[in-house]
C-alpha cells in the first residue's frame, strides 16, 4: 500500500514561488499523469516526492508517515536523461539494486551470489525485451532501449511508488506505443502508485487513471515570480474500468489529518477549460513579447 | 571542380608520410648544419656528427663507467623513473581521495576547495629551497616537488569532474538503495578512473619538468643531473641522446596511459556514450 497525501505544499527558490498550495490524496495503485505547461514545476513536484528537495512549506506523507529526508528504495525513478549508468552493461545496471542490498561493503557480488542475483533479474530483463542486449553498454542502445533499461533497473528494488519524468519525451511514436504497453503491464503487475510527468495530454489520458494538471491560477503581471503553479485540475478517470480494479479506495484519514480532498465533478469539461486557459495564456504572452 | 581542402583526407600511407615529414625535416636540418660546422672546425662540440653521438650512446648505455663500474644511462634512468613514479603515484592517490571527497561531500568541499585553489597558485619551484631545507637533498624533496607541482591540479580536476556527475545518476543510485560508500565504489570510482588517467597524462609534462629541475639543482644521479653535469663540458653528444631518451619515455608513458584507459573502461569507446 502506498497512499500519498500532500498537504498545503509550497516550494520556493529564493523569491520565485514555483509551487503553491498543493493538496492531493492519491490512493494506492493510482497511475497519475502530471501535465502542464513547461516550467510550471512538474519536475520540481517529482523532486519533492523523491525527497531530492525539501518543501518550503507543507507536508507529504506516504501511508500516513512523513516522507524521509532523502531518496530511498521505496520510491523508484526514471529520468528523461542520464537515466542509466553508462559504465555498466545492461545486466550490470539491472542487478545493481540487488548488489547494493546484499553487499553493503563493496556494493558488488561475486561468484555464486552474483550468478544467483543474475538469475533473479533474468525475468525482468526478459520482460523489458533486453535479453539479447544483456552484455551491451548503454551507449550501444537506442533511446527506447535505454528507457526500458532504466525502468527495469528501477523495478528490481520493488518500489511502491514509481516516479517518471517525461520518460518517453525523446522517443519516436512507434517506440512510444511499445513503451505504453510495457509501462501499463508493469503497473498492473506490480500495483505501484505511479507519477508520470508528460507534456503530451493524450498520453496522459490514455495511460493514467488520474490526470493532475499543473498551472498557475494567480498571476501578477508586475511580478511573474510572485505566484506559483498548483494542481489546477485533479481528474480521476473513473470511466476506466481498471481504475476500480487496481486502484485501492482511499483509506479514511487519521483524526489529525485535515481533509482538503480532491476536487471532483465533470472532468472533461475541466480539461477543455484547462486547454482554453493555456491557449489564452500563450496568446497573451505572445502579444506581450510582440509589443 | 576539386574538393575543398577541408574535405580532402590523407590515406594510411599518406598520414604516415605527413606525420614523418617534420621529423625528417628537423633531422636533415641538423645533419646539414652539423656537417657545415664540422667542416669548418673538426673539434666543434655544438652539433656533433651522428657517428659521434652513436659512439657516446654505446659508451653511456652499454659500457660500465670506469670510475663507478655502473652503466650510466640505466642508473640515471632508474633513479629518475623511481622519483617520477613515486611523485605520480602519490599525486594520483591524493587527487583521487581528496578530489572525490571534496567533489562529493559538501562540507569537505567547503573546507578544502579554497585551500587547494590557493596552494595550486604557489609556484612549486619557489618552494624548492624550502623542500631542500626541510626534507634534505635526497629523494624525498624531489618526490615532494613533483607532488606539490601536480597534485593540486589533479585534485581540482577530479573534484570538478565529480561535481559534474549528473545528479540524476547519484539520485538513481540512492533510489536503488546505495549508501554513500557504495555510491563511491560503484558509481564515482569507476567513472572517475578514466578521468584521473586523462588528467595524469596532462600532468606528465609538468612532472618531468619538476623532476629534471630538482635533479639539476641537487642530485647524485638521474637524467636531469647528468644533463646539467655535462653541460659544463658542452657535451652535446650526451645531452642530445638524453633529451631524446626522456622524450621517448614521456611519449611511451602517455601512450601506455591511453591504452590503459581503453582497457579498463571499455564503455568509453563502445557505442556513443
Ligand atoms: N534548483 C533550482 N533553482 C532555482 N530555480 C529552479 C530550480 N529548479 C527549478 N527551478 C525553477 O522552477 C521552475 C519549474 O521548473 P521545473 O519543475 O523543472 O518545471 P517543469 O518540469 O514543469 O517544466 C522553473 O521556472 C525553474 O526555473
Ligand atoms: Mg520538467
Amino acid at each position: 500500500m502506498s497512499t500519498v497525501r500532500v498537504r498545503n505544499l509550497w516550494k520556493q527558490y529564493g523569491d520565485q514561488v514555483v509551487l503553491e498550495h498543493i493538496n492531493l490524496d492519491i490512493p494506492s495503485g493510482e497511475f497519475c499523469a502530471l501535465v502542464g505547461p513547461s516550467g510550471c514545476g512538474k519536475t520540481t513536484f517529482l523532486r519533492l516526492l523523491l525527497a531530492m528537495e525539501q518543501p518550503t512549506r507543507g507536508t507529504i506523507t506516504i501511508d500516513g508517515k512523513p516522507l524521509p529526508g532523502e531518496p530511498r528504495p521505496d520510491r523508484g525513478v526514471v529520468f528523461q536523461r542520464y537515466s542509466v549508468f553508462p559504465h555498466l552493461t545492461v545486466e550490470e545496471n539491472i542487478v545493481l539494486g540487488l548488489e547494493f542490498a546484499r553487499a553493503p561493503l563493496t556494493g558488488r557480488l561475486y561468484g555464486a551470489k552474483k550468478r544467483r542475483a543474475l538469475e533473479e533479474v533474468a525475468e525482468t530483463i526478459e520482460r523489458v525485451g533486453l535479453s539479447p542486449s544483456r552484455t551491451k553498454y548503454p551507449g550501444e542502445l537506442s533511446g527506447g532501449m535505454q528507457q526500458r533499461l532504466s525502468i527495469a533497473q528501477a523495478l528490481v528494488r520493488k518500489p511502491r511508488i514509481l516516479l517518471m519524468d517525461e520518460p518517453f519525451g525523446a522517443l519516436d511514436p512507434g517506440t512510444k506505443a511499445q513503451m505504453y504497453v510495457l509501462v501499463r503491464e508493469l503497473w498492473r503487475a506490480e500495483r505501484m502508485t505511479v507519477f508520470m510527468v508528460t507534456h503530451d495530454l493524450k498520453e496522459g489520458f490514455s495511460l493514467a487513471t488520474r490526470v493532475l494538471a499543473f498551472d498557475k491560477v494567480r498571476h501578477d503581471p508586475q511580478a511573474p515570480e510572485a505566484y506559483g503553479a498548483t494542481v489546477k485540475f485533479n481528474i480521476p478517470l473513473d470511466d476506466k474500468a481498471e481504475r476500480a480494479e487496481i486502484v485501492s479506495k482511499l483509506p479514511a484519514l487519521a483524526a489529525t489529518e485535515n481533509e482538503e480532498g480532491a476536487t471532483r465533478g465533470r472532468p472533461w469539461a475541466r480539461l477543455f477549460d484547462f486547454a482554453g486557459t493555456t491557449r489564452r495564456k500563450r496568446r497573451e504572452s505572445h502579444e506581450r513579447t510582440s509589443v | 571542380m576539386g574538393l575543398r581542402i577541408i574535405n580532402r583526407r590523407p590515406g594510411r600511407g599518406g598520414a604516415l608520410f605527413w606525420g614523418a615529414l617534420p621529423f625528417l625535416a628537423v633531422l636533415a636540418l641538423y645533419l646539414t648544419f652539423s656537417a657545415m660546422r664540422l667542416a669548418e672546425n673538426p673539434n666543434d662540440k655544438l652539433l656533433p656528427a651522428l657517428s659521434t653521438i652513436a659512439e657516446t650512446v654505446v659508451r653511456l648505455a652499454f659500457t660500465p663507467d670506469q670510475r663507478t663500474g655502473q652503466v650510466l644511462l640505466w642508473v640515471d634512468t632508474a633513479a629518475s623513473l623511481a622519483r617520477l613514479a613515486w611523485g605520480l603515484a602519490v599525486s594520483a592517490a591524493l587527487g583521487l581521495v581528496i578530489g572525490i571527497a571534496s567533489g562529493l561531500v559538501p562540507y569537505l568541499r567547503a573546507g578544502l576547495s579554497p585551500f587547494v585553489a590557493v596552494v595550486s597558485l604557489i609556484p612549486p619551484m619557489a618552494l624548492l629551497p624550502i623542500l631542500f631545507i626541510s626534507f634534505g637533498l635526497d629523494e624525498l624533496s624531489k618526490v615532494v616537488l613533483i607532488v606539490i607541482g601536480i597534485a593540486p591540479f589533479l585534485i581540482r580536476d577530479l573534484a570538478m569532474r565529480v561535481e559534474a556527475i549528473p545528479p540524476e545518476l547519484v539520485i538513481k543510485a540512492q533510489t536503488l538503495g546505495a549508501s554513500t560508500w557504495q555510491i563511491i565504489t560503484r558509481l564515482v570510482l569507476p567513472t572517475m578512473l578514466p578521468k584521473l588517467i586523462d588528467a595524469l597524462r596532462l600532468s606528465l609534462g609538468p612532472a618531468w619538468l619538476f623532476l629534471i629541475s630538482a635533479e639539476a639543482i641537487a642530485a647524485q644521479d638521474g637524467l636531469g643531473y647528468r644533463i646539467f653535469l655535462v653541460r659544463r663540458y658542452l657535451a652535446m653528444d650526451v645531452i642530445l641522446p638524453y633529451v631524446a631518451w626522456i622524450t621517448l619515455m614521456a611519449f611511451l608513458m602517455d601512450w601506455g596511459l591511453r591504452a590503459l584507459n581503453r582497457r579498463t573502461s571499455p564503455w568509453l569507446t563502445r557505442g556513443m556514450a
